[in-house]
């Protein structure tokens, strides 16, 4: 930000806060494609809060659904002309669009808790050990680098073989796959401000560990690690998607995203194209929305990693 | 100096593949109990105590922790609880397919993703350029396991070009079958190989494209030029050598990526790969298959990891293994 710093002398704290803010603003509505991003983002966020008000049918309402109207192709209209199946039915009957919606629910539910979470204890971790150093720092980061020298979905696999299915287990395995590439970018992030001298005048005036680190350090490591947290929030969709495809993620009562590219999947050697085609279209526009703005984000924050 | 730094690396690795085999230990030989899925249901409990003792499971933990690593480095097991094989056995027949799979798409992804590379970070503002990295993203945004069922709709039901699954005929070299070395197990292979690379070709190009971006000012690129060297040759040695570093680390790491990805990948593909073995497995609770592929995982990926930093030592002289400059 370097026309920030020229203009930043002046002001005072909560002036230069804003000016901050306002540049950052403007920043990010210089690329079109991250705008169209965010957009996209709140609209999908949007539709999948209020899933149960807009969408056509509810789809886990087994009484509503009629089984003879199930693999019909898009555009067909309800044998009771009440409705229009605008992506088709699935194998179940279940109208695709009001399944779409349901399942981006689950998959963003469970994207949003477990990078919540997976952040908490991650950065919790990573501020910890890059403040003591030494022996904490040490053991810390083992243990950060022995899990991140395997695939996330190795792991991801193993813990819901063991824990079985349910989307509170999906949770649970997607927060301990990510907490460690949040706690290794935080203790980055923090290292670099350990030894600022805020930090040295914070401890001159004896402030406690907890609050130095919350108030004064923490706060200046956002905004690296909002952009780990943007392009995480799409690896934990993705993987959510992968593991319900593979069988031990969501259960099928609650389809997710993956789950219900997966039921699609039987009937897609008979041409039955759409019960897979639009849930993976959605899943696929969420994910780009969410990287498209993680890359921009990326460009403005951190712009010396350009890979 | 090397040698010592590379055997100190080797130590490291070697205590990593301990602590993960301990981790898989506890994690899965611990949780659930084995009896009850060996005994019958009316079984009495001195029946019970029994098979107990026959499999050691009256023993303390850390003892049998120990000859489960004793046999572990016989590559021992046990047998697989659905059809009495050795699970390592399993396993290692499963591996040339796997293997033959990853090394297919990581090489597909290096032959398309540099020269696109290189390209986007030459003319970084062209149209062309642009539209590269655009793809890029969708490369790697596009949820794969779908892109490699659609790709299916496509070219096996619709136009029918090539099979939806399966290896087709195999061809034995040595020990190894190998697919790739008929017509039919090529046109098999395609798809698979494909769907992998869509996403690493995309990771490639990235890497490829700032690894330009960074080397293009610098000296020895200008004064190859001034030189009148040609384009071609420029590129081609002067700028791909340099480049490779940070290729070859991601390629490497990649390929251990691929390696567990080949889970999702032959599912959807049916391949008859460790993947598809190790889901099998974890759906029909045979534990020690996902333990003896789980071992083997660890194995492989801490190698992996180590081959990986010695290729980078001899590739950079400026890197020394332990930090010594």
């Amino acid at each position: 930000m370097k026309t920030a710093d020229a203009t930043l002398a002046p002001g005072t704290a909560e002036g230069t806060k804003e000016h901050l803010w306002r540049e950052f603003v403007s920043q990010f509505l210089s690329s079109k494609l991250a705008v169209a991003g965010l957009i996209m983002l709140v609209l999908f966020l949007v539709l999948a809060i209020f899933a149960p008000w807009i969408a056509p049918q509810n789809p886990y309402d087994i009484a509503s659904l009629d089984i003879f109207e199930s693999k019909l192709p898009p555009g067909t209209v309800s044998t009771s002309g009440s409705m229009v199946y605008w992506l088709g039915t699935d194998g179940q009957a279940r109208d695709i669009l009001s399944a779409i919606l349901y399942g981006m629910r689950i998959s963003l539910l469970v994207g949003f808790v477990s990078v919540t979470v997976g952040f908490i204890i991650g950065a919790a971790a990573g501020l910890i050990a890059a403040y003591f150093g030494g022996r904490v720092d040490t053991i810390l980061m083992r243990i950060v680098d022995l899990q991140l020298s395997f695939p996330s979905i190795l792991v991801a696999l193993i813990l819901l073989a063991v824990l079985g299915k349910g989307v509170d287990k999906v949770i649970y395995a997607l927060i301990a796959v990510q907490w460690a590439y949040f706690a290794r970018a935080a203790r980055g992030a923090a290292i670099v401000e350990r030894n600022r001298e805020y930090v040295e005048a914070a401890r001159c005036l004896s402030l406690s560990w907890p609050r130095i680190l919350w108030r004064h350090i923490f706060p200046n490591c956002v905004p690296p690690l909002m952009v780990i947290v943007t392009i995480d929030l799409a690896h934990a969709i993705s993987l959510e998607a992968v593991l319900s495809f593979l069988g031990v993620g969501v259960p099928p009562t609650e389809p997710s995203l993956g789950m219900l590219i997966s039921n699609g999947f039987q009937y897609m050697m008979s041409g039955m194209y759409w019960i897979s085609f639009f849930p993976g279209i959605a899943l696929a526009l969420l994910v780009i929305a969410i990287n498209l703005v993680g890359d921009h984000l990326r460009d403005i924050l951190n712009p010396r990693n350009t890979i | 100096m090397v040698l010592s730094a590379i055997i100190r690396r080797l130590l490291q690795t070697v205590l990593v593949v301990l602590v993960m085999s301990a981790l898989v230990f506890i994690g899965l030989y611990m949780i659930g109990d084995p009896v009850n899925m060996l005994a019958s249901p009316e079984a009495t409990q001195a029946q019970r105590e029994l098979i107990r003792q026959s499999l050691g499971l009256n023993l303390p933990l850390w003892e049998q922790y120990f000859i489960f690593l004793s046999k572990a480095v016989h590559l021992d097991f046990g047998n697989s609880f659905l059809t009495g094989e050795p699970a390592m056995h399993l396993i290692l027949q499963r591996m040339p397919a796997t293997l033959e799979l990853a090394t297919v798409a990581m090489f597909l992804s290096m032959v398309l993703g540099i020269p696109l590379g290189i390209y986007a970070g030459l003319k970084p503002d062209s149209l062309a350029a642009r539209s590269i990295m655009g793809g890029s993203v969708l490369g790697f945004s596009l949820p794969n396991f779908w892109v490699g069922l659609m790709l299916i709709m496509l070219f096996a039901v619709t136009l029918g070009w090539v099979p939806a699954g399966g290896r087709g005929p195999v061809v034995s070299f040595g020990p190894i079958q190998l697919s790739i070395l008929t017509w039919a197990g090529l046109k098999s292979i395609v798809l698979p190989a494909s769907t992998i690379a869509v996403a690493k070709c995309a990771l490639i190009i990235r890497v490829t494209r700032a690894a330009t971006r960074e080397c293009l000012p610098l000296d020895y690129i200008k004064f190859a030029r001034a030189k009148g060297l040609s384009e071609r040759r420029v590129l081609g040695v002067h700028l791909l050598k340099n480049i490779l570093i940070p290729i070859i680390t991601i390629g490497g790491l990649e390929y251990g990526q691929v390696f567990a990805f080949a889970v999702v990948t032959e599912t959807v593909f049916s391949w008859p790969g460790m993947g598809k073995l190790l889901i099998d497995s974890i759906v029909n609770l045979d534990r020690p298959v996902v333990v003896a592929y789980l071992m083997l995982a660890v194995v492989f990926l801490a190698f992996l990891n180590l081959a990986v930093d010695i290729a980078y030592t001899i590739l950079d002289p400026r890197v020394r293994l332990g930090g010594q400059a």
